[in-house]
């Protein structure tokens, strides 16, 4: 009987808050809350262990919908915040939710830093390719051309490549997962809160509002199967009805074969190491994009690397061990005093 | 012949490789192991690769000590020490009349004479006439005194400024078994180059001795100190210690959040040293990210600081009006500097007072306060800490570049003497509690932090209900919670004490300071307190708010004169606060601190006006 309690501390909707949630009706939002609820309930998570940092944007709105602690920052800083969470209370499970304008535009630079250092935070970036809470302007991940309040006339940039940019600024976990699909979502955000260092999940969300279906092409029901390669490690990266494609190398390059076609069998398939030190193939998973392959799904990378905060602390501790001073007073009467009598 | 005085200045210039700051921070241990009254302040060269021997590359060293009168690094010199044309050059405006200056006649030769920007050379024309030159080639003595050794040419010529300095010590009759065992002790692992330099000071000393064209020596009197222990402290050093006392009286773990930026860096050079205290120093991105994560970790129960300078003060903005919603206890400290923008990064200023009293969008009140002298930075950095924490508010705490990397005697505090910080932690349960319940004398919520059980709330930079402490766009309860912010750092008021003055029976005029200008603020008026002369002085350090007394002590004067290093923001704000008062100004804005011979000059003028 005890075993099965300690299993199940919380249900999932026991980490919701008596809030009001107030996004809207059919927005993407609804399903990562879900994932995350399910998520933490696996993991037995304790409430009051777990602290919620969000920037500025629809997802920041997040930690109020959470019965745990929760700080709603200020627009591109929660890395930065949570990197301090983090640092003065290490034991804590802390989580950052941020969107693509909070984390890739204006909060850029503590992004890839926080990314750089591999302190052991879970990111979750809602990536909806668009500005929702401004009304509708593009975002760094809107795609070049893309026609919006602030670009009537399509836009003349190009976007941000999420999973490159953060194996670029040396990310050790990266995943990507479709707003659609919480089982998917749950069992990601739960690997994100093992792998220690820096975990960044990528969900591609959808604005019903102001972007809606900018993802269906990946993740509506009827595409998922072809146009979704969900990854596992230590599994073929096979897709596709009943699994009939998959990915292997053909020189320096992916190509997509069909099983049983030209001789092709399972064993030809390329098995997913997404603990590979290696960023070449994990960079290759990335860049796929429709058509002509579907889009990488689940955990591309899970590297293991040394952590920022457990060397931080560390450092703290062999310090302790090793100094000459016990106390402050030890320090201040140190080196050169003088006595005047 | 040997004159005796009261104080004197020292002025320690010579191209940024000549080794001044040694010369000059080791004549200092000596003076103050003697029992004398020291304040020393370091003039940096503004661009750290300027060009050898030229003026921009000039690096000083000055300290003022002796028995009585000395409250700031002093004006001019009473002894100059220049290494080279440039330093001569640098210096040749502002000296004492009769001063002694010592020279390095070796590197005086015709191209560096161009270099520093003279047409002819100044030991041949008539422009040190009125001083008391001593010029010795001091280069080639060293070199000659070091011939023994086999050192290359270059390690032997580092050790000039150790001559220079024996020559010093015997000027002022001072000893030097100090500078050579600091030698010893330093140099354990390179017994050549300890050897070297102590050869150099002995040489340097002996020479003086010998030499005739040395006419005259100085001896200064100890001065008669409050018995104790002292040292000598920086005020970035103070400050960072001053931290660690109060975070240590708190019974939390000190984070600091920063990022490097001139003058204020030592201060996390200074805590970083110390992780053995259970001090978390985190060197963040950017100035941004330095607060961010403080705030992070004041959430998360640390004591949480972050330090810099003025253009970083600008980019925290955002961020300290993110603490003042969320009243989250975070230390602020801004080792000022001249601005706007990049400014003047290595010279001192008080112009970003106003920025820390109203610089932020919305209604955002903070308390600020500032140190006076480099030693009372550790106070006023432990009693930041302590209104943080006891108050749940950001304190911003100004220093000063002239506070920062000046020196003097600290008397040495134990742990023991210091208030304890009682931090507003609630740790288990209260059915009542609600995130922005308040108690009713200082209007203070209380600090849960996350991890403790069944308190789970948020937080964050949306307006938030009186009550519940949800979200509310409410109007009314936005104007109730903007009157709370406001009224509960207005109350820090009634739990600091009552402002001081100096001049009990004057009338006619009290001069007005804040921050470090302290000391020589006090020297001028002292001086015409001395003799006679109807002034007062007072000096804040609590800023915003005001002691509550401030209106009456104001009221009891005809005049008054607010000084600082700015075009008048303390007196403006004052007008603001108390504007039933006349405030007179007297600014500066130069990059430099004020003298005391031109403020006693302002003084007597509006004292002699009707
Ligand atoms: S605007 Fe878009 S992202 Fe924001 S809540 Fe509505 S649907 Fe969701």
């Amino acid at each position: 009987m005890e075993a099965t309690t300690l299993q199940c501390l919380f249900k999932p909707k026991d980490y919701a808050s008596d809030q009001e949630v107030k996004w809207c009706p059919g927005c993407g939002d609804y399903a990562i809350i879900s994932a995350v609820q399910k998520a933490f309930s696996e993991l037995n998570l304790k409430k009051e262990d777990v602290a919620i940092i969000s920037g500025i944007g629809c997802s920041s709105r997040f930690p109020y919908y959470m019965d745990t602690y929760g700080f709603h920052t200020i627009h591109g800083r929660p890395a930065a915040v949570a990197t301090g969470v983090k640092l003065a209370n290490p034991s804590l499970s802390v989580w950052m939710i941020s969107g693509d304008g909070d984390s890739l535009a204006i909060g850029g630079n503590h992004f890839i830093h926080a990314v750089r250092r591999n302190i052991n935070f879970n990111l979750i970036l809602f990536n909806n390719e668009i500005y929702g809470l401004t009304k509708g302007q593009y975002s760094p991940t809107s795609e070049r051309g893309k026609i919006t309040k602030s670009s009537p006339f399509g836009t003349v940039e190009s976007p941000f490549s999420v999973g490159e940019l953060v194996l670029g600024a040396q990310g050790q976990f990266y995943a990507r997962v479709p707003d659609t699909d919480v089982k998917l979502m749950a069992q990601v955000m739960i690997e994100a809160e093992k792998h220690q260092g820096l975990s960044m999940v990528e969900v591609l969300q959808n604005c019903v509002i102001f972007n809606d279906k900018t993802h269906a092409a990946i993740t509506a029901k009827e595409n998922k199967a072809n146009n979704q390669l969900i990854l596992e490690h230590g599994k073929p990266m096979l897709f596709g009805e009943n699994n009939s494609k998959g990915l292997r190398l053909n020189g320096l390059a992916l190509e997509v074969v069909t099983i049983g076609e030209n001789g092709i069998t399972e064993k030809d398939i390329l098995v997913h190491d997404a603990h590979a030190k290696s960023t070449i193939l994990h960079n290759m998973l990335i860049q796929m994009k429709l058509p002509e392959f579907p889009i990488a799904m689940g955990v591309i990378r899970n590297a293991d690397a040394p952590v920022f905060d457990h060397g931080f602390t560390a450092q703290i501790e062999q310090q302790k061990a090793s100094s000459k001073y016990e106390t402050i007073d030890d320090l201040f009467v140190s080196g050169n005093t003088f006595t005047i009598n | 012949m040997k004159t005796t005085l009261e104080s004197v200045v020292i002025k320690f210039a010579g191209d940024s490789g000549d080794g001044m700051q040694l010369a000059g921070t080791l004549f200092t241990d000596t003076t103050a192991v003697l029992g004398n009254e020291i304040a020393t302040f370091p003039d940096f060269p503004s661009e750290i690769r300027a060009p050898q021997g030229t003026v921009a590359g000039v690096s000083g060293f000055q300290v003022h000590f002796g028995t009585s009168g000395v409250h700031s690094p002093g004006d001019a010199p009473d002894v100059l020490v220049a290494m080279n044309p440039a330093a001569l050059k640098a210096n040749l405006h502002n000296l004492k009349p009769a001063c002694t200056i010592l020279i390095d006649v070796d590197s005086f030769g015709k191209k560096d004479i161009e270099k520093a920007g003279f047409v002819t050379s100044p030991l041949e024309d008539e422009s040190l006439s009125d001083y008391k030159v001593i010029d010795a080639p001091i280069t080639s003595l060293t070199k000659a005194a070091l011939a023994d050794l086999g050192l290359d040419n270059k390690s032997a010529d580092r050790c000039k400024n150790m001559f220079t300095l024996g020559m010093v010590f015997w000027l002022f009759s001072e000893p030097l078994e100090q500078t050579i065992a600091f030698f010893e002790q330093k140099f354990k692992k390179n017994p050549t180059i300890g050897e070297a330099n102590i050869i150099a000071l002995k040489a340097g000393y002996n020479y003086a001795l010998t030499v005739e064209a040395i006419k005259s020596s100085f001896t200064v009197l100890p001065a008669k100190k409050k018995p104790g222990v002292y040292r000598n402290i920086t005020g970035n050093q103070a400050t960072a210690w001053g931290l660690m006392a109060a975070a240590k009286k708190a019974g939390k773990p000190l984070f600091l959040g920063s990022y490097p930026i001139t003058p204020a860096t030592d201060i996390m050079h200074e805590l970083t040293k110390h992780k053995w205290a259970e001090i978390k120093v985190f060197q963040a991105e950017d100035e941004i990210a330095g607060i961010c994560s403080t705030i992070g970790a004041a959430f998360a129960g640390n004591v949480a600081v972050t330090t810099t300078s003025g253009p970083g003060m600008a980019l925290k903005t955002e961020a300290i009006g993110l603490a003042v919603m969320t009243e989250l206890p975070i230390v602020i400290v801004n080792v000022q500097r001249g601005g706007p923008s990049t400014g003047l990064p290595t010279k001192t200023e008080q112009s970003d007072l106003l920025q820390a009293i109203w610089g932020r969008n919305g209604e955002s009140p903070v308390v600020v306060i500032s140190a006076s002298t480099p030693a009372d930075c550790f106070d006023w950095a432990f009693e930041a800490t302590r209104i943080a924490l006891e108050h749940m508010t950001p304190v911003i705490l100004l220093t000063e570049s002239y506070l920062g990397n000046g020196a003097e005697p600290w008397k040495i505090k134990t742990l023991n003497q210091l208030p304890e910080i009682k931090p507003l932690t609630l740790e288990t349960k209260d059915a009542s509690w609600r995130p922005y319940n308040r108690d009713d004398e200082k209007l203070a919520r209380k600090w849960v932090v996350p991890g403790t059980p069944e308190m789970q709330h948020r937080i964050g930079g949306l307006e938030k209900d009186e009550c519940t402490g949800c979200v509310s766009h409410n109007p009314q309860n936005h104007e109730v919670m903007v009157n709370i912010r406001s009224e509960k750092v207005a109350r820090v008021a009634n739990f600091i004490p009552e402002q001081r003055y100096k001049g009990k029976d004057a009338k006619k005029l009290l001069v007005v300071g804040w921050g470090g200008q302290f000391g020589i603020l006090f020297g001028a008026v002292n001086e015409l307190q001395k003799e006679g002369k109807d002034i007062a002085f007072t000096h804040f350090n609590y800023i915003n708010p005001l002691p509550k007394n401030t209106a009456e002590i104001f009221s009891k004067f005809d005049k008054i004169l607010v000084c600082e290093l700015n075009k008048g923001q303390f007196a403006n704000y004052l007008r603001a606060v108390l504007p039933q008062f006349n405030y007179e100004q007297y600014n500066k804005v130069q990059g430099l601190p004020f003298t005391v011979k031109e403020l006693k000059a302002k003084f007597n003028e509006l004292l002699e006006e009707k």
